[in-house]
């Protein structure tokens, strides 16, 4: 495992829909699987692995968590401070840069999924 | 060898600055970067990154004569190697995570010695977000393991995005024509159009700028001393575990030490005022050091080093077709190096990649960053000073101790000295914030409080188990 982060067991929850978020995080190494819960089911939206972000939006957005994260076997998990980001952002506008190119592709990946949903039925 | 024409369009004395449309970067420039220790080959990732981004397509050389793949002095970069909390989340949110190979250990704590006794400082997330590094591929006579040199790691990320590693020794930079030349030890000689200079403060090449008789003063520079000891994993988890190991010792002329873990071996970096024999021998006599090591005993060093280091930016850190980076640019004072190496490389790429490459476009558009690291610097001198009169004064080092063992026994407690210490340490926050954190009147009211009641006995927190057995020891003598 990584030397660096936090680490979690399998099936662990890192961030947890509908609490509030401060924080976004970076996969050091591992896999989560990221959780949508509506009418008490649980719907898997995607997973993510090493490299990939998550917890971005309740950061810019100010807002509760959209999705629980759960890990998927052993993981090793980054935090990245909101305060740490955004004065990042406001010193160097291109470090959001791979986070808006992931929030479009993630955009463009729903979209798909949503048309396909809708042709269905 | 330097020739550098045009060379009035140095710095904001000139009124003849030219405008920055007139030499930019376009479609076949070519761009020598020299050196690749971290400057050289994060500003030559972000440039290949940025330009790709406007579909631009320039050649990058990244001129370096060693091999960090090899062991000892012959792959070394001279650097305690800890890349800062600060540095590790940048790289983790520009998608550049450091693997497991690079990274010697993960720190989660500091923990300071004093003569009064000692406090371990955790990290406010409770996880490892520092990470100790070796900028070669380990000490002298260590065996090539598994681990990788963080700046031969930088260098790989710089070359898969189109860097072309050039093994030369370049021994001259020159004005040819509109373009610059770089001479190299070889015979190799060829033009580019912009030269980045990213060699450190140990290469010859900004001595031979300076005596070139340009407008250019080269960094102030101070000698420090860093070594490396060969404990062994298991003995090192057992004593100084995953925590960097700070002395605040009242020894002249020495402004930091730091004992920092790293797989098989501890580095030690001394920081101070011309770094010599007596300011070590007092150093390793102290029995706060020596109660660091198994047996209170201080084993040979099996490698060893006087790096200088810079300790005030290049003067200006520009000119046409050319921008000093990293240590023989602009830097921190002491802390998080690699840190401000990244933000030059990035300002400095930004400028390159989007406005242009004369003179007057790194005034505008570089110079900013390197005036903030300057002006930073003045506050982190303010608090050097006032560490070094706590160095020097047992009353407020048992105040310090006192308050911050304090805090850190118990979780809900404001760690007040304890960030300020941990950015001190760390380099992770700017002198500044630091600063103006140490001017609030419940941190100062604290701090009188705990300069009262630590000089008063130890019976307070010594009757405190929490404080003694999370926080820290406190001794009395």
């Amino acid at each position: 495992m990584s030397s660096l982060g936090k680490h979690y067991e399998d099936g662990e929850v890192i961030v947890r829909q509908g609490e509030n978020g401060n924080c976004m995080y970076v996969i050091q190494e591992g896999t989560v699987d990221v959780i949508a819960s509506a009418d008490g089911r649980e719907l898997h939206l995607r997973s993510l692995g090493t490299n990939d972000f998550f917890g971005e939006m309740a950061l810019f957005e100010g807002e509760t968590r959209t999705a629980t994260i759960r890990s998927n076997g052993p993981s090793q998990i980054l935090t990245i401070d909101k305060k740490s980001l955004l004065g990042g952002i406001h010193e160097d506008p291109s470090l959001v840069f791979r986070i808006l190119q992931t929030m479009s592709y993630r955009i463009r990946d729903l979209t798909e999924r949503l048309a396909r949903c809708e042709e269905e039925t | 060898m330097f020739a550098l024409d045009g060379l009035s369009l140095f710095g904001s004395a000139s009124g003849d600055l030219s405008p920055g449309s007139d030499r930019t970067l376009v479609d076949g420039s070519r761009v020598a970067v020299i050196g690749a220790g971290p400057a050289g080959s994060m500003f030559s990732y972000f440039l290949l990154n940025m330009a790709g981004t406007i579909s631009l397509d320039i050649d990058v050389d990244l001129f370096e004569p060693r091999l960090f793949s090899h062991c000892g002095p012959a792959g070394c970069n001279h650097c305690g190697g800890v890349v800062s909390e600060s540095l590790v989340q940048r790289l983790a949110t520009e998608g550049i995570v450091l693997p497991d190979s690079v990274v010697q250990r993960g720190l989660e704590s500091y923990t300071l010695h004093m003569d009064v006794g000692d406090v371990e400082i955790a990290t406010p997330v409770h996880e490892r977000r520092i990470a100790a590094i070796y900028r070669g591929n380990g000490p002298r006579e260590s065996e090539p393991l598994k681990s990788q040199s963080f700046d031969g790691y930088l260098q790989q990320l710089a070359s898969k995005k189109g860097a072309k590693l050039v093994h030369r020794l370049v021994t001259g930079v020159r004005s040819d024509v509109d373009r610059m030349r770089v001479d190299c030890a070889d015979g190799f000689s060829d033009v580019y159009d912009l030269v980045v200079l990213a060699s450190g403060v140990n290469s010859r090449l900004e001595k031979d700028i300076e005596e070139s008789g340009v407008q250019f003063r080269r960094p102030n520079r101070i000698k420090t001393f860093i070594c490396e000891f060969k404990l062994g994993r298991d003995v090192i988890r057992e004593t100084l575990g995953a925590s960097m190991h700070v002395f605040l010792l009242d020894i002249p002329r020495l402004e930091f030490a730091a004992l920092i873990p790293k797989g098989d071996y501890v580095t030690l970096a001394l920081l101070g005022d011309d770094v010599d024999e007596e300011l070590m021998d007092r150093f390793f006599s102290a029995p706060e050091v020596r109660n660091c090591f198994p047996g209170g005993r201080i084993p040979e060093h099996v490698c060893h080093c006087y790096p200088r280091m810079n300790s005030g930016g290049a003067k200006p850190p520009f000119a046409d077709r050319m921008v000093m980076i990293g240590d023989c640019g602009t830097t921190r004072l002491f802390k998080d190096g690699i840190g401000a190496a990244y933000r030059a490389a990035k300002a400095a790429a930004r400028t390159a990649v989007f406005h242009g490459v004369s003179a007057a476009d790194f005034e505008k558009h570089y110079l900013p960053m390197c005036q903030k690291v300057e002006v930073d610097n003045r506050y982190g001198r303010v608090l050097f000073g006032v560490a070094s009169l706590v160095q020097r004064a047992r009353f407020a080092r048992r105040g310090v101790l006192h308050m911050t063992v304090s805090e850190q026994g118990k979780a809900e407690r404001p760690k007040r000295m304890s960030d300020v210490l941990w950015d001190l340490f760390s380099g992770s926050a700017p002198y500044r914030e630091v600063f103006l954190r140490t001017l609030r009147p419940a941190y100062i009211a604290d701090l009188l409080r705990h300069l009262v009641v630590g000089n008063i006995g130890s019976s307070r927190i010594d009757g405190n188990p929490a404080a003694g057995k999370e926080g820290g020891r406190y001794d009395t003598h």
